[in-house]
């Protein structure tokens, strides 16, 4: 039985919530800008509470189960961060509001840049960027600042590894620079020829992830940074899978000049459904007056019985704004206060287990599934879901069959480089015990594809919907509805 | 270790499985030079612990909640129904990722279905996506479509300097590698009649604030001719809150339109997170970036939900993408949709009005006070501009100490025509007793 | 797997019709198989238009992959098929007949000699099919 939507739950009249009559007298209202009608729903509060009480009960969430999408980091999302980022002076003080009068929120937001350059081995960080690929369009940006205040015009292209993230060569084209792709190796690594080759001086710099959407540490990591820096280019490096990293090894220690983090995977902040996410950016010394503004600095230093006065300032060669105010403050919240509960032996700890986890399911998965780089993975790793003696059955299909048996899929067809791809990431959160069960029923799955391969074809059984017509969604294109008194139950988009 | 459920058991089996001696054994491929470095981070501390230092934190600012707040320009202090949070704090809304697997997402999905729907029928428009980080961002990206629509051939966008200044600055980021002729925002006088001069054949778009930085409000629909006439796109910028009120400007005939969507049901939470919406005419709905999500059926033919359009996105198009973008605010829109079902018609037509008067009377009784002028002419919303006798940030110093109000935002910092010129914000959460309060305060202090 | 005889192929998957001075343009039944459900077709080149060959002219949709069309050889669009954006499902099940796209004048005759023919593309879309 489908949820109506919020509109068939509407009828006219229905009270919904209340405000205190007005205590000022009436001005004239605007003449000619009144909206003559208003096309919103009428519930009550009742209405409104069941229906999207009953719409969250649809969903699969970290909260309810095992959630091994690659390259996601879905780890648990921790209560307390929730209680952090309520608290009164920091959900209710104004972005705007004089410095002086704001001292907590910028003290914290000091100490998580602080703590964020710490942990990358940076010099200087902006909080600024809203999320990942947000942090990836200011780190291409400042690479491009960098050579033109230096008076480089030519450099004008960005080397992208063929296994990248889409938002890679994405946020190269919205930068107005030109991309050249870069094969991988046998191994799975950057192709280190055609690095060498792609190298000079009209190359801008590279963007790598490391470890690599393959779930593999660079095998050349030293020589690929340095190959770029010889040719003059910087090397941006994609943050998404420093969850295998933190007390490991520093991005900024291997040569990284700019880095984003991504606060919604390694700092546990939530992934809400898809965001709100943060995408801080890390540099290196050369590039710190070239960061997005404004950032927090102290103004007047404290003592013993001071604390400093903090404030806002924006870098001397600053890019610009990448957005109003000063980034998504409720997600810096919910970072510290992980970073705090962490602590420093923590960060080494979270790694530790999540590279455990992963390799601890390749091995179980090894043999049944084909893993093209057999090899220690990081905290993720790539399998392929088929079979020479199952040719209908892709991997989409075990990705389906999946959840009749309570587990989210992992992240599927990416990278492109690995055919029917099933990129599984575990977390430091999940016991052994759940990675058992979910080795299990993948196993099963195995066998299924070959003695009834039906039940995945027809997979999911058990889900609110069963597999959806994408074709019929993009073609008719249904993208909002209106209420049904305007005449127009559903409009096309 | 927080949150690390491993026993020693487990992990001694599970290296065994693996066939490493030790954690340590995990990471032969890192190189040796600069593998395990000791972070300077503070120890770790419990819940407990973290809490008391987050509430002392928390106590070092100053909030609307325990000190009168007119302070707007771009951020505005608005009631939020208790339903709001309790729907966000559910853990399967916001412990889930993205709707990629349409069957264990319906949750997700027919929330935002609903969202979009919700701010179409708000704004007047064909098309709304899943949203954009914010009003600033989503203007940004609405310069890209622009932009792309004319297939990089025209150079030139026109922007009213009423737009936010930081939205201005975004746009600007955002096209620096591009190429283009920003203008139009440096005269602070240029009213539309003069915007829509500067407009050629070689604009790519046209982009106005309602109400604007000011709280002005006008009828864009000569504007929105000029732009057309020469093929220029319209944009809009709204507060979606003043809607409740106001015509849409769908009815300026504005090709996009977008905003900032904190009025509705968001903490200020010091800037962030926000909501960026973006509507659009149909026609524009490829050129569209950001997340869309579409009705359908299944095979049992049960109505469902799905991303769509997602040959627009970067994971399948890379370089040829709209936009790079690829988390929204999910979780913002949701927060917008319960908010707007939860205010409805009544409840939201309701807040619009108190926002309007009640600012209408402050602006009257200030600009009835012998040492300070309204600057605002004609129609305005929730925000007006009054020259001060005294520096904004001296009148903002005696309010806070001697009222407890925390006052409204110095133009003299973005408009150097505008020093001391102070911006003020009324909603619904200011008492005739606060706004009383702010006059007698700005009395006060122009004989001090 | 269709590859009629009388056309012309080129790497990119388009075919080419050749009349005398004109030539009818679409895609190819590998290159339909290949997308999947086509959803959306839309025409960016305009009548009257002269488009150098590998020029975009085109972008078709599926669900999965979006693809652009680039002209096999030079020439003025002198028709655009404009049944085609209302039915985008043509182009799967009628690649080479109902769901021809442009036709255009022919600028340079001689580079219809370096199309590849029927059974030269046939070799080709077998070589790449894993």
């Amino acid at each position: 039985m489908a949820e109506p939507l919020i509109y068939d739950l509407s009828v006219p009249g229905r009270p919904g919530v209340t405000l205190p009559a007005s205590d000022v007298p009436a001005a004239g209202l605007p003449k000619g800008l009144v909206r003559q009608d208003l096309p919103l729903p009428e519930l009550s509060e009742l209405d409104v509470v069941r229906h999207f009480v009953r719409l969250s009960q649809l969903n699969h969430s970290i909260d309810t189960a095992f959630y091994p999408l690659g390259s996601c980091t879905m780890k648990y999302n921790p209560k307390v961060n929730e209680d952090a980022a309520r608290l009164a002076g920091f959900a209710f003080s104004h972005p705007l509001q004089d410095p002086e009068t704001a001292q907590g929120n910028l003290a914290l937001m000091y100490s998580l840049q602080e703590w964020l350059c710490e942990i990358g081995g940076f010099a200087g960080i902006s909080l600024q960027p809203a999320a990942g690929a947000h942090g990836e369009l200011t780190g291409i940006l400042i690479i491009r600042a960098y050579h033109t205040a230096r008076g480089d015009a030519k450099r004008t292209k960005i080397l992208i590894p063929n296994s990248a993230h889409g938002t890679n060569p994405a946020t190269t084209a919205m930068s107005g620079l030109e991309v050249i792709e870069l094969p991988s190796d046998e191994r799975g690594n950057v192709d280190l020829a055609a690095l060498r080759a792609a190298c000079d001086d009209t190359v801008a710099g590279l963007m790598l992830t490391n470890p690599n959407t393959l779930g593999l540490f660079e095998e050349h990591v030293q020589e690929v940074v340095d190959q770029i820096h010889a040719c003059g280019g910087l090397v941006y490096g994609d943050g998404a899978n420093m969850n295998a990293l933190l007390g490991v090894v520093r991005p900024g220690d291997l040569g990284i000049d700019v880095m984003h983090y991504n606060l919604h995977k390694t700092f546990s902040t939530p992934h809400g459904g898809g965001g709100p996410g943060s995408g801080p950016v890390g540099v290196c010394e050369k590039l710190v007056d070239f960061l997005p503004g404004p950032i927090v600095e102290v103004i007047e230093a404290g003592d013993e019985d001071e604390a400093p006065l903090f404030g806002l300032v924006m870098p001397d060669q600053s890019i610009g704004r990448v957005k109003a105010f000063h980034g998504h403050f409720g997600m810096l919240v919910r970072a510290y206060t992980y970073i705090r509960m962490q602590g420093k032996a923590g960060m080494r700890a979270i790694s530790d287990h999540a590279v455990l986890n992963a390799n601890y399911l390749r091995v179980r998965l090894r043999g049944t599934y084909h893993i093209p780089y057999d090899r220690i993975c990081m905290h993720e790793f790539v399998a392929e879901g088929r079979w020479a003696e199952a040719p209908d059955i892709r991997a989409l299909d075990v990705a389906k069959r999946l959840m009749d048996f309570g587990f989210h899929p992992p992240t599927n067809y990416f990278p492109l480089i690995v055919h029917e791809a099933l990129m599984i990431e575990p977390t430091e959160s999940e016991s052994k015990q759940v990675l058992d069960a979910f080795a299990e029923v993948m196993l099963k799955i195995a066998e299924e594809a070959r003695t009834n391969p039906d039940v995945l074809h027809s997979a999911p059984h058990v889900t609110p919907v069963g597999r959806l017509d994408e074709v019929k969604a993009a073609k008719d294109l249904v993208l909002c509805c209106r209420p049904a008194d305007l005449g127009e139950p559903a409009k096309k988009g | 270790m927080a949150y690390i459920p491993h026993t020693d058991d487990e992990r001694r089996a599970m290296l065994a499985a693996v066939g490493v001696r030790s954690l340590d054994d995990l990471y032969q491929s890192v190189p040796a030079a600069v593998r395990f470095p000791d972070l300077e981070l503070p120890e770790a501390v419990s819940e407990l612990e973290v809490m008391e230092e987050l509430q002392a934190l928390s106590e070092a600012n100053l909030d609307a909640r325990h000190t009168a707040c007119f302070l707007g320009a771009g951020a505005y202090n608005h009631f939020i129904p208790s339903v709001v949070d309790h729907i966000l704090r559910r853990g399967e809304f916001y412990t889930a990722y993205t709707p990629y697997q349409p069957e264990v997402s319906q949750g997700t999905l027919q929330a935002i279905f609903e969202y979009q729907s919700l701010i179409c029928n708000l704004t007047g428009m064909d098309v709304s996506n899943a949203s954009h980080y914010d009003g600033a961002t989503a203007l940004a990206e609405a310069a890209i479509l622009a932009y792309n629509h004319h297939r990089g051939k025209r150079a030139k966008i026109v922007l009213s300097p009423g737009i936010h200044p930081h939205y201005r600055q975004t746009v600007r980021t955002y096209m620096q590698g591009m190429g283009l002729n920003l203008l139009g925002d440096a005269a602070l006088g240029n009213d539309s009649a003069a915007l829509a001069g500067l407009v050629d054949s070689d604009t790519l778009m046209v982009a106005v604030q309602y109400p604007d930085f000011f709280g002005r409000i006008e009828d864009f629909t000569a504007l929105g001719k000029a732009a057309h006439a020469v093929g220029a796109l319209l944009c809009v910028c709204v507060n979606p809150l003043a809607l409740g009120l106001l015509k849409p400007p769908a009815e300026f005939d504005a090709d996009v339109v977008v905003g900032d969507g904190q009025p509705l049901g968001i903490p200020m939470s010091f800037g962030g997170p926000s909501l960026g919406h973006f509507t659009v005419k149909k026609e524009f709905v490829r050129k569209m970036a950001g997340r869309l999500v579409g009705e359908t059926v299944d095979g049992r033919g049960q109505r469902g939900f799905v991303l769509t359009l997602s040959t627009r996105e970067q994971h399948i198009k890379r370089e040829k993408a709209t936009s790079n973008i690829c988390t929204n605010v999910a979780l913002m829109a949701l927060a917008s949709a319960v908010y707007l079902s939860a205010m409805g018609k009544q409840g939201m037509r309701q807040v619009a009005e108190l926002c309007y008067h009640k600012a209408h009377y402050a602006a009257e009784q200030i600009g009835g006070l012998k040492d300070y002028t309204l600057w605002n002419r004609g129609d305005f919303f929730h925000e007006f501009a009054v020259r001060c006798p005294k520096p904004v940030a001296d009148v903002n110093r005696f309010l806070l100490d001697e009222c407890s109000i925390l006052g409204g935002y110095d133009l003299g910092q973005d408009y150097p025509e505008l020093k001391d010129h102070m911006l003020i914000a009324v909603t619904e959460m200011n008492s005739k007793e606060q706004i009383d309060d702010l006059v007698a305060g700005l009395k006060e202090v122009a004989h001090g | 797997m269709e590859f009629p005889k009388d056309l012309k192929y080129t790497t990119s998957d388009e075919w080419v019709r050749v009349d005398g001075k004109t030539a009818t343009i679409g895609i190819s039944d590998y290159a339909q198989s290949q997308l999947s459900d086509i959803v959306f077709v839309e025409v960016t080149a305009a009548v009257g238009e002269t488009l150098d060959q590998g020029k975009a002219f085109a972008s078709v949709e599926s669900v999965k992959a979006a693809s652009e069309i680039y002209m096999p050889l030079k020439g003025k669009v002198v028709v655009v098929n404009d049944e085609l954006p209302g039915t985008p499902e043509l182009m799967n099940s009628d690649p080479y007949g109902k769901a021809w796209m442009v036709r255009v004048e022919i600028a340079d005759p001689g580079q219809v000699a370096g199309l590849m023919d029927a059974a030269a593309y046939a070799k080709h879309c077998d070589e790449r099919s894993h």
